[in-house]
């Protein structure tokens, strides 16, 4: 990939779902790629079960936060936060969204969803939803043609990533990869 | 490996501290500020650097360790949040007076927004106000350079120097280049000169005139002077931002393809503001619009208030934070360009709320059934949120809610019927601005129930020690204060600990001491329950106590309306109203048991 990838991606969840922790994987695989990268994220009271968003960029920017309507890519772990974000994402950005729903979200986008709290449920692992939604995305950025995105990264690049994270904790990054491959395959489905 | 890494804002501020040979750093936690003490220390160790890094009880005592640190010729700093820096603004004043012997820098982070703060202040202002330097950084990358220049202008100038980070310089990251730290260590040494360490007014009327030299020749000073970013741009207008501002506009003007065009300049050092740019701007402009957060300091020493065009002309919004896309309006006005449209739907979000499990839930329901229709004082930590539970009427600052349950008292004192007064204060805030209020409590013999929501950690800002912890910044140990021996040594009669998980018992022991208050004075009870999210981080939990809910649920509501836990989902279907439990959030801490007035909630079997 070419060094002049600029790419602006809007994670949304709540407290305790670990937007944050997405967003640095996100981050730490954009170092290892060598891109540049610049995150801005919600700390303090707003993180007490409160709606929590971090703003992702990758490439050249001064600027932390994403403007509406500016967003490449959203990422969503509760679908009731599409009202708040949904109007950050530019015509014709992507979006993955956990929700067990009919996804409410304008047509136009390329949006799709999944039921990562089911999924997350089903491997017993019921704090994985973030990595379940990243996997998906994952997924679909491997795709060339229909639904397919353009993102920095792939599979392989978030694994090493997680690798490096939990290098000796080997049953928390298990937990990790199963969880990432968990919402992969639900793409692949 | 390249030395690149991602670093939080505040981990840059804490590098940058360390890269200039800060060898005494101390903070009191504070969003947006709470994550630079723990960088430091967190570096401290990976560097094995022998260094002074602490958590004072609060910022004041913080400020003046760091600053007798710098008396002794060694390069010190302080962190704080802006509303910590009223805390501390006495030592301020004065020490901008005597001036330093080693580099001192005071790092005061901003919140416009506010995000997580009581208000919107401007630290800028503030330096402004005590005579101080101040450099406003733009991005984790510009915040870590600045600590260098900062102990630069601090030791050339002989004068504590701040640095105004914002929220969203200091919880952004970026990655950046690690850079050497230096081997060369000071030694301490203290030099008497009662005339300065000491003045008295005569002396301080000298030291005054002395800072005002210092900041004529400050506003000199060449490395911090404003650029011009875009060189070639030539037009009667012009454009001045500091900060996270200026970093928005610096993309949104190359956007709107106009960063050829409008001269564009940068302010690092807001106050005091460089002689030589105010005359440049006033003499080649006609029209100068200036973007910066959340006061306008520079636009107050913008002398041309015909010509320029910023707060105090209400061009730029005087409340809120200067989000991308409102400058983006602004500029677009200023420059004749039709703005973009950008009318988001306006959705509220979801609340804060108490953790699911938090023992100040099961405090604050028991307060409620001790006091019905008590005055609830409280103050600032997790437990603001008790507001959700109807629980917390007042929060001010720091220790307020301890000295306004005596003058709501004090008020109410000649009134036929006085309500019951119940006030709710953290561990750590207790020791921060609790205690001299309590002792004037006692003095005063204020009848009212003080609750001290001991949950063994500073929970809000991140779970930093308190001084009841056992261990410091570095993970050291250190010795301990007891709350209770404290709350004794202040005169309290009434003192008894107890168990919020415990409801039942909980419930009697707040009702006694509320009867006791009505006619002796203060009675404190410490509700101790270590924090969940603490605990959970650490890998700990209490005894689990599995709930559901049975058939004697009618969906009456009265659960989620007064007990308020995220883990309780109230189901309003046609056919039935009721609740259930969700398992992902429910921490089975079985408080629940002894809330529900139907009995509802059983124990799983």
């Amino acid at each position: 990939m070419s060094k002049t990838v600029k790419q602006q991606i809007l994670i949304s969840g709540v407290g305790g779902q670990g937007v944050l922790f997405v967003t640095g994987l996100l981050a730490e695989a954009a170092i290892g790629k060598g891109l540049a990268v610049f995150t801005s994220e919600t700390h303090g009271m707003a993180q007490r079960g409160g709606t929590v968003v971090s703003h992702f960029k990758v490439g050249d920017f001064s600027s932390p936060l994403i403007r509406p309507f500016k967003a490449d890519g959203l990422l969503v772990l509760k679908d009731e936060n599409i009202a708040q974000h949904g109007s950050f994402l530019r015509k014709g950005g992507w979006a993955v969204v956990n929700s067990g729903n009919d996804l409410k979200i304008e047509k136009t986008l390329t949006a799709s969803g999944i039921d990562a709290d089911k999924l997350a449920q089903e491997i017993s692992n019921p704090k994985s939803v973030n990595l379940i939604v990243l996997g998906f995305a994952l997924a679909r950025a491997g795709q060339k043609a229909g639904d397919g995105i353009n993102l920095f990264c792939s599979l392989a690049d978030i694994k090493k990533v997680l690798r490096k994270r939990f290098g000796s904790r080997k049953k928390l990054l298990d937990a990790s990869v199963r969880a990432l491959e968990a919402g992969y395959k639900e793409y692949k489905k | 490996m390249s030395n690149r890494r991602l670093l939080l804002g505040n981990e840059a501020i804490a590098r940058g501290l360390i890269e200039s040979g800060c060898a005494i750093a101390t903070s009191y936690p504070g969003t947006p500020a709470s994550e630079i003490l723990a960088a430091v220390a967190y570096f401290q160790k990976e560097e094995s650097l022998s260094m002074h890094t602490q958590w004072a009880v609060n910022e004041k005592v913080a400020f003046e360790i760091a600053y007798a640190g710098c008396q002794t010729g060694l390069r010190a700093a302080v962190s704080m949040k802006q509303v910590g820096l009223n805390v501390a603004s006495d030592p301020l004043m004065s020490a901008a007076y005597m001036g330093i012997n080693g580099g001192f820098v005071l790092i005061s982070a901003d919140d416009p927004g506010p995000h997580s703060s009581q208000t919107e202040q401007d630290s800028r202002l503030m330096a402004m106000f005590a005579k101080i330097p101040v450099l406003d950084p733009d991005s984790p990358r510009q915040a870590k350079e600045l600590m260098g220049v900062a102990y630069e202008i601090s030791e050339s100038f002989k004068t504590p120097v701040m640095v105004r980070p914002t929220t969203r310089v200091c919880h952004s990251r970026q990655d950046i280049a690690l850079g050497a730290i230096p081997k060369n260590k000071r030694q301490a040494k203290f030099e008497k000169n009662p005339a300065r360490w000491a003045a008295t007014p005569k002396f301080r009327l000298q030291l005054h005139r002395e800072l005002e030299e210092k900041l004529a020749a400050v506003a000199k000073y060449r490395p911090t002077a404003p650029q011009k970013l875009n060189r070639k741009a030539k037009s009667g207008k012009a454009i001045i931002a500091s900060g996270v501002a200026a970093a928005h506009s610096k993309d949104i003007l190359r956007e709107l393809k106009i960063w050829s065009k409008i001269p564009f300049y940068q302010v690092i050092q807001p106050f005091p503001l460089h002689r030589k740019f105010i005359e440049h701007i006033i003499d080649n402009y006609e029209d100068v619009l200036v973007i910066e957060e959340t006061m306008g300091v520079i636009e107050l020493q913008l002398a041309d208030r015909y010509r320029v065009k910023g707060k105090l002309s209400n061009t730029v919004p005087r409340v809120g934070e200067l989000s991308p896309e409102k400058i983006q309006e602004i500029i677009s006005k200023f420059v004749g360009l039709k703005s973009e449209a950008f009318t988001i739907k306006s959705a509220p979000g979801r609340r804060p709320t108490l953790c699911p499990g938090c023992p100040h839930r099961a405090s604050f329901f028991a307060i409620k059934k001790a006091a019905p229709r008590g005055i609830y004082t409280s103050d600032i930590g997790c437990y603001t949120l008790g507001l959700n539970l109807g629980a917390v009427d007042t929060v001010l600052c720091m220790g307020a809610a301890i000295s306004q349950a005596a003058g709501f008292y004090q008020a109410y004192k000649n009134e036929k019927k006085r309500p019951d007064i119940v006030a709710t204060i953290g561990d750590s805030t207790f020791f921060h601005a609790g205690v001299p209020a309590l002792i004037d409590a006692v003095v005063q013999k204020v009848g009212f129930v003080l609750v001290i929501l001991d949950n063994r950690t500073t929970a809000m800002t991140g779970n930093q020690p308190t001084p009841a912890t056992g261990h410091g910044a570095c993970g050291e140990s250190t010795e301990t204060v007891d709350i209770e021996s404290l709350v004794r040594g202040c005169g309290v009669k009434f003192i008894q600990e107890s168990n919020p998980y415990e409801l039942q018992e909980f419930t009697a022991l707040l009702k006694q001491a509320v009867k006791y208050s009505r006619k002796n004075g203060p009675a404190v009870v410490i509700s101790r329950y270590p924090c969940v999210l603490h605990r959970a981080r650490q890998g700990e939990t209490g005894e689990l106590i599995p709930v559901e809910v049975s058939e004697k649920c009618d969906g009456c509501g009265y659960c989620i309306k007064h007990f308020e836990c995220p883990a309780l989902v109230y189901h309003d279907n046609k056919e039935e109203k009721h609740v259930s439990i969700d398992p992902i959030l429910c921490t089975s801490c079985g408080v629940c048991l002894n809330v529900c007035p139907k009995g509802a909630f059983v124990e799983k079997q």
